[in-house]
């Protein structure tokens, strides 16, 4: 099971990857849309790759409450199997 | 079903091109996740964000060759489709028009105030593209084929989908002239009118809630706003060989929302 650094240091690999987001940007109190200007179709695919890569799942009704990379990573860290 | 040698499912054999797949909640993506438990052999389009899309295709139950990247209006795109198609598969049985896009200024109530050109690349994108789409396939067709696309019932005005409305009325016309002009070549066209589902599409109407409550209340069936597998079934229905002598048609996929009046 993966600690919280490295849940955010991977959301921050895949928020390069897919949003063009400088890794050094990613932190908990970073909002996704406000502060790291991930657009909703970007998000859908950060999710799809959150998924793949710490074997969860993030259901469509649960994204809108990840508004924090902080959000994200506690529900990973919650729910990776 | 989900068998990797079904060779007797609804559509084994069949080729299809399927586009308009996003995320594994479009309604393309049950389709195609169908088709291939049915037999069928897929190839996928993207538009925009085709990384999202190869993610997407991964979750299907069987591998996909490499997702053609197809932007409706970009005739090169169009001009290349049956080439790039070529290098995957010999030929196509099936076409799925998943497509539609509308600027949000000519919908959420937006109708008396959109502009021509909003309107225009709503009409370009969801109405012209189908009969573009069935061209740029046609070279690949023979009798049998089938071409399906999708509406949301356009015979009454609904609140919120405004310009998008007029498009789906314009796309359920054109599928009946695509059926007159082909059904000499014996393809069909077919849509699939479903209820309202929470696809990326939907989730982009703005206030396209207000009418979610109403349809699970009044369809005789009930309606899950969220299977899109009633969608996903019926358009693979259409593409098999058990509607050998319907075209022009429109199917309501909808619980029976429309036969009722409250």
């Amino acid at each position: 099971m993966a600690n919280r650094d490295e849940i955010r240091s991977g959301l921050a690999d895949i928020l390069e990857e897919v949003a063009g987001v400088d890794k050094a940007d990613v932190a908990d109190e970073k909002s996704f849309t406000d502060e790291l200007d991930v657009d909703s179709l970007s998000m859908v695919e950060v999710v799809v790759a959150a998924e793949e890569k710490f074997g969860v799942k993030i259901p469509d009704d649960e994204v809108p409450n990840l508004k924090t990379v902080g959000d994200a990573v506690s529900y990973i860290e919650k729910n990776a199997a | 079903m989900g068998d990797e040698h079904n060779v007797s499912g609804l559509l084994a054999g069949k080729r299809l091109l399927i586009a308009g797949i996003l995320t594994d909640q479009s309604i393309a993506f049950s389709a195609a996740k169908i088709a291939q438990e049915e037999g069928a052999e897929l190839v996928l389009t993207g538009y925009g964000r085709l990384s999202l899309v190869e993610r997407i295709a991964k979750r299907l139950p069987k591998p996909v060759g490499d997702i053609i990247e197809l932007d409706v209006t970009n005739p090169e795109h169009l001009d290349g489709l049956a080439d790039r198609v070529r290098e995957q598969v010999d030929g196509l049985d099936g076409v799925v028009h998943s497509i539609a896009f509308g600027p949000q200024s000519v919908m959420g109530g937006e109708f008396l105030n959109a502009k021509w050109d909003d309107v225009s690349t709503a009409l370009q994108i969801s109405t012209f593209s189908y009969q573009a789409l069935a061209m740029a396939c046609l070279p690949l067709m023979r009798p049998g084929g089938s071409i399906v696309g999708l509406t949301f019932d356009a015979t009454t005005a609904w609140p919120v989908y405004d310009w998008m409305g007029v498009a789906k009325a314009g796309l359920e016309s054109a599928s009946r002239y695509l059926a007159m002009h082909l059904g000499k070549q014996g393809i069909r066209s077919n849509l699939v009118s479903a209820g309202p589902l929470r696809t990326m599409a939907a989730k982009s109407i703005p206030g396209f809630v207000e009418f979610e409550d109403a349809w699970q209340a009044r369809a005789p069936l009930g309606w899950s706003l969220t299977d899109l597998e009633p969608a996903g079934r019926a358009i693979c229905a259409l593409l098999s060989d058990w509607f050998p002598a319907t075209t022009g048609e429109v199917v309501h996929v909808d619980g029976g929302y429309h036969a009722v009046g409250a």
